[in-house]
């Protein structure tokens, strides 16, 4: 199976491809776009400022290619929200994969909420053999609310979607990578999907 | 729910992980990879590798370690000692690190935490403060709480949020090592006052210690080292300790 993790300079993705080693598949990091189409899964991380990570693909005209892939495709944390619709955050227009915008937390929480939290509610393949209110790791200010896509639920302030998914599209406000075997279980899932 | 985290911090000196009874005395407690391995094994939330020696030698040795870490562990770590550059953080992350730590680099150059926090986003960059009470004022210090300075400690947790910082690593100097339990009333005023998460650090002694800091002490993550590395305090037990507590736990 050929996995390519999209390299558009943001962020810790080497993490990513550790998480993949350590379930036994060799992750390429890419930011050719024939490298991307060509393989069985795409992994979409992103770590850091919504604007520029944007600015970053739209510069490397992956904003276009991402869209139309046909393969399992996951995003992850920012690359969750880069798929929305809309980011609050550097008032960004992102890829319109999701319908949803992306909007921030209030000052009601600490923000970023950083740390373990559980998700519900759970649809899709991808949390086959998951339990309920398992933990996953989260970092993040921003957050996309429930809508019709939504796959997971967490709770911070309010319900949120933990978690996406349209037709070949996934995304995941958590790290699976850094949520322990509960993690490790998730990316397995979407290598089976 | 969001839990509250428990998180051991390996010392690091020549890739060998060491905990400092009030920053001296070192003793030797095993091998950084192989300990990072069992914690997570047992449970710990989150990892902080703190490297003591980074000022003295070669960063390189430090981005291998790093590098090994997050090849093995499948939870969180962060990773401070001496940085003080753009640099140093791009490599450290780069090599697997989730959040970087700075702590004396950001005092005396406080631009860098915006910075770091506009190349990399807050999300990982955790700013350390070590303080001690003199004549009842908090004092921020520097080089691994060696060197008094100044600063107030409130005063300058805030400039840290309004910079950008996603997270305080605040150790209080007067606890660290004495197994007291944590500064919980300092700790509880920087949670009124700030709104980003604050990680206590100091006095950690037996498990009530723990649940007071996250109740009074409002902690949202706390960290210890010796009293893991040399098994006083088990994880999984403390966990379920603070779970029979009402405290939100990852079990």
């Amino acid at each position: 199976m050929k996995i390519v993790i999209i390299d558009y300079g943001a962020g810790n993705i080497q993490s990513i491809k550790f998480a993949f080693l350590r379930l036994g598949y060799e992750a390429i990091l890419s930011n050719d776009p024939e490298v991307i189409k060509a393989a069985d899964r795409v992994i979409f991380p992103g770590v850091g400022e919504a604007s520029s990570a944007m600015k970053k693909l739209r510069h490397s005209g992956l904003d276009l290619l991402i869209p139309n892939l046909k393969q399992p495709v996951l995003g992850i944390c920012l690359g969750m929200q880069l798929m929305c619709r809309y980011s609050e955050e550097g008032n960004t227009k992102g890829l319109g994969i999701f319908n949803i915008d992306v909007i921030k937390f209030s000052t009601q929480v600490k923000v970023p909420q950083i740390g373990w939290n559980q998700i519900t509610e759970l649809k899709s393949d991808l949390f086959k053999g998951i339990r309920e209110q398992e933990y996953i790791y989260l970092v993040h200010s921003y957050y996309a609310p429930l809508c019709n896509e939504t796959i997971a639920i967490s709770e911070y302030e309010l319900p949120y979607s933990s978690a996406l998914r349209k037709d070949n599209f996934f995304g995941v406000q958590f790290h699976p990578e850094k949520s322990s075997f509960v993690g490790a279980k998730i990316l397995k899932n979407f290598l089976e999907l | 729910m969001l839990t509250k985290r428990i998180i051991p911090c390996l010392d690091i000196k020549n890739g060998r992980t060491v905990k400092g009874i009030n920053f001296v005395d070192l003793r030797d407690a095993g091998d950084p990879v192989e300990l990072a391995q069992r914690y997570a094994d047992e449970g710990a939330d989150e990892l902080v590798f703190l490297d003591i020696s980074a000022t003295e030698e070669d960063r390189k040795t430090l981005a291998d370690l790093v590098r090994r870490v997050a090849e093995k562990v499948n939870i969180p770590f962060t990773v401070g000692g001496g940085i003080s550059s753009v640099k140093d953080v791009s490599t450290l992350l780069y090599n697997g690190a989730d959040k970087v730590s700075v702590n004396s680099s950001a005092v005396k150059n406080p631009n860098l935490i915006n910075e770091l926090v506009a190349k990399f986003g807050s999300q990982c960059i955790v700013v350390a403060i070590d303080a001690k009470k003199i004549d009842g004022v908090w004092k921020v210090h520097l080089i691994g709480g060696k060197v008094p300075t100044e600063i107030e400690l409130f005063q300058w947790a805030k400039e840290v949020e309004e910079r950008g910082a996603g997270e305080i690593l605040f150790t209080s100097m007067d606890h660290d090592g004495t197994k007291n339990g944590f500064a919980n009333e300092a700790l509880a005023r920087l949670s009124d006052e700030l709104n980003i998460p604050i990680i206590a650090s100091g006095g950690a002694g037996v498990a009530s210690h723990f649940a007071d800091t996250f109740i009074e002490g409002k902690a949202d993550a706390a960290l210890a080292a010796s009293v893991f590395h040399f098994k006083e305090i088990e994880i999984r037990e403390l966990k379920n300790y603070l779970k029979a507590k009402n405290i939100a736990m990852r079990l």
